[in-house]
């Protein structure tokens, strides 16, 4: 048999090569042929491929009969009919394009929204407000004196309001009531 | 695709138009049921609409349309998802059957020479049927090869392969076909 991948083959060619005997040197030459056969029968060989394989094909019959049958088969092939696309295709098809995302360029994500640009005009308004609110009196000597004296006060104040001897003390006088003690008196 | 890509959705409706009957016939062979071949059709285009942006004309758009299209076909088939409602050509005849079987034998019951157009059915259905059987990736290479008839660049391109292995693939899926189409080769022969 020839170098071609034929274990199972049993058609005209194999019966040609036990027929012809070609054995030997012609091995080599039909196996490195067998990639080109294709090509050949195709017509898209390059012209000294076409030629090399005409000369090895002038010489081997085994290799003009495998020839022969892949002709058969390409013709066999053109024999399968085509589908005609359904009618509901292009439809679907232009409903999927439109409803894919518009497409967004790398420069768009600096166009702001409308709610940032919103957001941004009040946030620059607030500032300019600020800006041009009168800057606070600055205060003199005796002001932060009474501050600071005030402070301490301040500080001391969870001390006083958590003083339990002063929860012991009467309530003070509201000043409601004490306007009523005042005129039942004179009464 | 280039004006597809400046935004023209007239040249996209072009490329639809143009492209959808062999990339539907093409993805059928493939997965073998029409419902799914549409589908996936529609993927292809709708990943071309997606891409149009970024699409840079370095290789033939065929090129670029049939390895979108491949790639899907490769992993439909491996992963099985449509195996249970995938009709088998060997089925009774339905409505949906790939060349209008049912309607055929209608025809068929009027025709003169019923028998004829029978053994016309047989054959088409053997061909059929033994490119069905090639493996996929050969599979994918026959019909890019015969019914798209890309160039060997393209179609090596498409398969992630190189020229010499998509020759040898080639060789080794027309072989099978030779045999498994041995008795019609035959009667080509006479």
């Amino acid at each position: 048999m020839t170098g071609l991948k034929t274990g199972h083959y049993k058609g005209a060619a194999g019966k040609a090569a036990e027929e012809g005997g070609s054995e030997g040197k012609e091995d080599m030459s039909c196996g490195r042929m067998e990639k080109k056969i294709v090509g050949y029968v195709d017509g898209r060989l390059k012209e000294g491929e076409r030629l090399e394989m005409e000369k090895h094909l002038s010489t081997c019959a085994v290799c003009q009969l495998r020839v022969n049958e892949f002709r058969a088969v390409n013709v066999l092939l053109e024999e399968v009919p085509m589908i005609e696309p359904s009618a509901a295709f292009d439809v679907r098809v232009w409903a999927r394009v439109a409803a894919e995302p518009a497409k967004q360029s790398w420069w768009a994500w600096f166009a702001p929204s409308p709610r940032v640009a919103f957001a941004a005009s009040m946030l620059v308004l607030a500032m300019m407000w600020l800006g041009s609110r009168p800057p606070e009196p600055s205060l003199n000597a005796s002001e932060v004196e009474t501050i600071n004296q005030n402070m301490q006060v301040l500080e001391n104040y969870d001390v006083i309001s958590d003083f339990a001897p002063l929860s012991e003390l009467p309530q003070p006088v509201q000043a409601d009531e004490a306007g009523d003690t005042n005129q039942n008196q004179q009464m | 695709m280039l004006d597809v890509k400046a935004g023209d959705e007239q040249s996209f409706a072009l490329l639809l138009h143009r492209y959808r009957s062999p990339l539907i016939n093409f993805l059928y062979r493939m997965v073998r049921n029409r419902e799914q071949a549409e589908d996936l059709a529609q993927e292809v285009f709708i990943r071309v609409y997606r891409a149009r942006e970024d699409y840079v004309p370095s290789a033939k758009f065929t090129t670029w349309l049939f390895r979108i299209a491949t790639n899907l076909a490769l992993n439909s088939v491996r992963d099985n998802r449509y195996q249970r409602m995938e009709i088998s050509l060997d089925a009774p005849v339905t409505t949906d059957a790939e060349d209008g079987d049912e309607k055929t034998l209608d025809v068929a019951e009027k025709h003169p020479n019923i028998e004829q157009h029978l053994i016309e059915e047989a054959r088409r259905k053997m061909i059929r049927q033994a490119i069905e059987k090639l493996p996929e990736k050969q599979r994918a290479a026959v019909l890019l090869h015969k019914y798209q008839e890309l160039d060997y660049g393209e179609i090596s391109k498409i398969l992630e392969c190189s020229e010499s292995a998509l020759k040898s693939l080639l060789f080794r899926a027309y072989e099978t076909l030779r045999v498994e189409l041995a008795p019609l080769v035959a009667q080509q022969g006479k």
